[in-house]
């Protein structure tokens, strides 16, 4: 058994791709080793800004040998069946298979076929440089005078098993079995024997944090023992924080401070500002819980002075951004939003959608028409829908465009406009995503709606939908932010006969609805129930579904599923032999002349039309259920005493009307066709 | 092997620079004069862009005035500037130990590694208007980007062969980092101790101004948009007359007609791509041009 260290090392590896790499790399060599018949005890990966390494301990030192046995012709046989065998076994003559003999059969050949098994360093040094050269990157590169493509140059490769070097040669870069540390403070280089050498010398005197893991760990400890020392806490940014594990080998954190004439600045200007260009994490003051005028920057040294001058001059980096800021913001707030807005017509929507000045004009009249259905009122709301998207133009979102929306909300609220325009300014664009919350405001619920509503119809309507997996305009978001914003506020729409919203289109929406259900947990099968009903009230339909699953769960909701399903079958049956009669209307007369049980359904289904109606108008989904529940027994009952296909054709063609009517009264709640079971 | 040292500071900004060419020369670069044309930035001296091109060897370093009108802010910025300066060095093929040239480089500059954090933060140049792009870093100090180092994948829309390391030092940025300066216009342009001490603002405050007041104000926009047309058809014709290098040198001077016309806030989103298009057109032809006269040559 032998312990395998490969290190490939590089200039430095862009962050985001580090943790892939890693994993890629490690399955890569697990496979080509297991195919080649090697086994080993484990197999661990680590990554770093320069550098991927796999540790494979207790690898076996040579892959078994292979002994394969194939059988041949009759000895005897005629010599194409001979000559057949021999190529496909790789033999050159007869005599080189052996001759075995069976009761049954007589003789025969068998050729003897033996895999010699191979040495670990013939199987790695074959292995390696195919995967170093196959090796997958999001984006890679060439350098210098080379072919080989890594994702920035290639520089040493460590390649040791049992302490020798596993030789080799990539395009140049030869194997080796020296590695280097830290570029200041220890590159070495260092000489690697085993795992344990590889690890004392980079953690030690290399300073190196080989894991991410490890770095992970320095780094966290770091923040919280300079925010506990400041009196600070740490804002989280686990996205930040993952980023800068991939930034420095030896992660050292170190406080920094910014002149706090800055914290006039909007917080999100600050935060954004330290986090896109900066990489720094922002912290609040524990005492106010507001934005402190710090910020924290992990480094890659230890620096001789403590760290001293990193944070000077880091914090003059940060004053030249914030002070841009405040440049776009001062700008900004000088011009007002209206102006701002009517920039909007030189920006190009869609070609065919105009630009986005009309489409600023359809929200706003949309809007408009919304309002009185969410309870907003209709001047703000158009009011709001007019200026949501003027911040586009403004220098701020121009340097971030993430701010869009938040800046918006800033200048209305400078300019005096309500809070609740503002506001919907701010929410208009919500939900950005599943773990976004909708807007809940009115105002805000109308601009909402309207924007993502005229998307989807201007997209319907030149026919750019999305297809597959390609969706480059976001249309099943926008869908699936209108379902959730009008589920959650209960907004009553009929998004078909009330909108513009075709029938197609409405069907896309029912998709983003059944989605929205079953992670609610809800059968998809009843939200086909209830949508074959030609509903367009998302809110209804939901409410619908929700009393539909709840009465199937109980006996008597499942026994007349069966008995709906049992009614629905005959007719599909009589249906096959010949038209039914065309006026199936059940006469009470021929009814009364019948069994009791068919006299008791006749009245129960009529107790229950008259009895449903009510609820249904008052929207009672769980009371009208409750009356359809009253339908089990009496037709539990017809179906185990009456003989449906009587041989008297006019009282046949009554009871065929009867069934009917189960299935039409059942039809008042969803279509019980399509539900399963 | 010791850790990395640190020489002494320069005394000014042009000491930075001649620092800067003494290091550089002594790797071997050529050091050339600046591009007597308007650009925006140093990577388009066709020393840069051109020699990228074709199998042939090269070496370079030279300071670069770059104009970027749009950016000019009346000498009321300390960190904006409508006129800088880059140093550019480019080596075809890259020599496998760049990134230890360039730190010592920085070292050489006055920069301590043992107190200052210097880091190589992902950074894929590209730049639509010649067709160029590369993969590479922009090279932090304490968190300011003081050099943009790339290797070239693709010029004039071609895959580059052999492959050049190009380094981009923004030098203002970079000396007021040396200086520990927040205001541009008071960085020691000559020797602080010598007879006439010169600063920044001495040297290009008033130019900054007036420069400024043209870009915003008083640029003829329509002989602007005449003189756009001008470059584009003598580009063109240019290159019809096989003269790839008078051709980019039109496409460069169109490019910066439409950086003044763009600084006007002139023209719509939809003709400013338009206009960029054009660029893009004379840039990459008269690129692709001298791709092919140079690989015919070798």
């Amino acid at each position: 058994m032998a312990d395998l260290i490969l290190e490939l090392f590089s200039e430095e590896i862009p962050a985001r791709m580090q943790a892939k790499a890693e994993q890629d790399l490690g399955a890569a060599l697990e496979k080509a080793l297991g195919e080649a018949g090697l086994s080993w005890a484990s197999l661990e990966t680590a990554s770093g800004p320069r550098r991927l390494t796999v540790f494979v301990d207790d690898l076996s030192e040579r892959s078994a040998d292979v002994k394969e046995e194939r059988k041949g012709p009759k000895v005897g046989a005629p010599d194409k069946a001979v000559e057949g065998f021999l190529r496909g076994a790789g033999l050159s003559d007869i005599n080189q298979a052996e001759v075995r003999s069976d009761p049954k059969k007589g003789d025969f050949y068998v050729a003897v076929i033996e895999t010699p098994g191979r040495d670990a360093t013939d199987i790695i040094a074959e292995a390696v440089p195919a995967i170093i050269r196959g090796f997958h990157w999001p984006k890679s590169m060439r350098w210098g005078t080379g072919e080989l493509r890594w994702v920035r140059p290639l520089q040493r490769i460590v390649c040791v098993l049992d302490g020798k070097i596993v030789p080799f040669e990539v395009d140049g870069v030869a194997s080796g079995n020296e590695t280097e540390g830290h570029r200041v403070h220890g590159r070495g280089p260092y000489k690697v024997l085993d795992r344990q050498d590889y690890e004392e010398s980079l953690s030690g005197a290399g300073h190196v944090k080989l894991t991410r893991d490890a770095r992970r760990e320095v780094i966290l400890s770091g923040i919280e023992k300079v925010c506990t020392d400041a009196g600070l806490e740490w804002i989280e940014d686990k996205g930040l924080l993952e980023e800068v594990v991939g930034l420095a080998e030896w992660p050292v954190v170190v406080l920094g401070d910014m002149d706090p004439a800055f914290l006039s600045l909007p917080p999100e200007v600050i935060q954004l500002s330290m986090r896109t260009h900066q990489k720094y994490f922002a912290v609040n003051d524990k005492k106010t819980g507001k934005l402190a005028p710090n910020f924290i920057v992990v480094a890659n040294i230890e620096a001789t002075d403590g760290g001293k001058k990193l944070a000077e001059g880091n914090s003059r980096v940060l004053s030249a951004r914030l002070d841009d800021g405040r440049f776009f913001w001062e700008k900004d707030k000088a011009t007002p939003l209206e102006d701002m807005a009517a920039k909007l017509s030189t920006i190009a929507f869609k070609a065919e959608l105009g630009s986005l000045g009309d489409k600023v004009e359809r929200v706003a009249a949309l809007a408009r028409e919304l309002a009185p259905k969410v309870g907003a009122d209709p001047d703000l709301a158009e009011r709001a829908a007019r200026l949501a998207k003027a911040d586009l133009v403004s220098e701020m979102v121009g340097e971030f465009p993430e701010l869009q929306g938040v800046m918006g909300r800033y200048y209305a609220l400078e300019e005096g406009e309500p809070e609740a325009v503002a506001d919907a300014i701010r929410d208009h664009y919500k939900p950005q995503g599943p773990s976004d919350s909708v807007p809940t405001d009115p105002v805000g619920i109308a601009v909402a709606l309207a924007d993502k509503l005229d998307t989807l119809v201007g997209f319907w309507a030149i026919d750019e939908k999305p297809t597959g997996s390609k969706d480059p305009f976001a249309l099943r978001r926008a869908a699936l932010g209108v379902v959730r914003i009008v589920l959650e506020n209960e907004v009553r729409l009929k998004l078909h006969s009330n909108l513009e919203v075709s029938s197609d289109l409405l069907s896309f929406f029912a998709d983003r609805l059944k989605q929205v259900l079953r992670d609610q947990g809800q059968r998809h099968d009843l939200i086909d129930a209830v949508f074959a009903l030609g509903e367009d009230d998302l809110v209804l339909i939901t409410r619908r579904v929700e009393a539909l699953g709840a009465f199937l769960d109980t006996e008597d909701g499942a026994n007349l599923l069966a008995g709906y399903k049992r009614a629905a079958n005959i007719l599909k049956a009589e249906e096959k032999k010949g038209d039914l009669p065309s006026d199936l209307s059940v006469d009470d007369a021929l009814i009364a002349k019948g069994p009791a049980e068919e006299q008791a359904l006749g009245k129960a289904l009529a107790d229950v039309e008259a009895a449903i109606e009510g609820p249904l108008a008052a929207e009672d989904f769980t009371g009208a259920m409750a009356e359809l529940a009253k339908l089990r027994a009496p037709v539990d009952a017809f179906f185990e005493a009456v003989m449906v296909n009587d041989d008297d054709a006019a009282v046949r063609a009554n009871r065929l009307a009867l069934l009917t009517k189960i299935r039409a009264t059942l039809h008042c709640v969803a279509d019980f066709s399509r539900i399963d079971g | 092997m010791t850790a990395p040292k640190a020489h002494a500071k320069p005394k000014s900004f042009q000491d930075l620079i001649l620092t800067l060419q003494n290091y550089w020369a002594e790797k071997g670069c050529a050091i050339l004069q600046p591009y007597d044309m308007e650009v925006g930035a140093g990577t388009l001296h066709p020393a840069t862009v051109l020699r990228a091109l074709g199998p042939k060897e090269w070496r370079a370093a030279y300071v670069q005035p770059s104009r970027r009108p749009k950016d000019a802010r009346y000498g009321e910025n300390p960190n904006r500037l409508g006129h800088y300066y880059q140093f550019q060095v480019i080596l075809k093929p890259n020599p496998a130990n760049l990134q230890d040239l360039y730190l010592e480089s920085l070292y050489a500059i006055g920069i301590d590694p043992t107190v200052h954090d210097i880091r190589f933060v992902e950074d894929d140049w590209e730049n639509p208007t010649v067709g160029a792009w590369g993969l590479g870093w922009e090279v932090w100090c304490d968190g300011m980007e003081v050099s943009q180092y790339t290797y070239f994948q693709q010029v004039g829309g071609l895959d580059v062969f052999p492959v050049s390391g190009e380094l981009t030092y923004g030098l203002e940025r970079l000396a007021m980092y040396v200086f520990g300066v927040d205001n541009v216009y008071h960085l020691p342009f000559n020797d602080p101790d010598s007879e006439v001490p010169l600063t920044y603002g001495d040297v290009f405050l008033e130019n900054e101004r007036q420069q400024s007041a043209f870009n915003f104000e008083h640029s003829d926009v329509e002989m602007l948009k005449r003189w756009f047309a001008d470059c584009e058809n003598q580009s063109n014709a240019l290159r019809e007359a096989g003269k790839p290098l008078p051709a980019y040198d039109y496409a460069l001077k169109a490019s910066h007609t439409f950086n003044l016309i763009d600084a006007r806030g002139a023209i719509s989103p939809t003709e400013r791509q338009a206009y960029i298009a054009r660029v893009r057109d004379l840039a990459r032809g008269a690129a692709a041009q001298w791709a092919e006269q140079e690989g015919a040559g070798a």
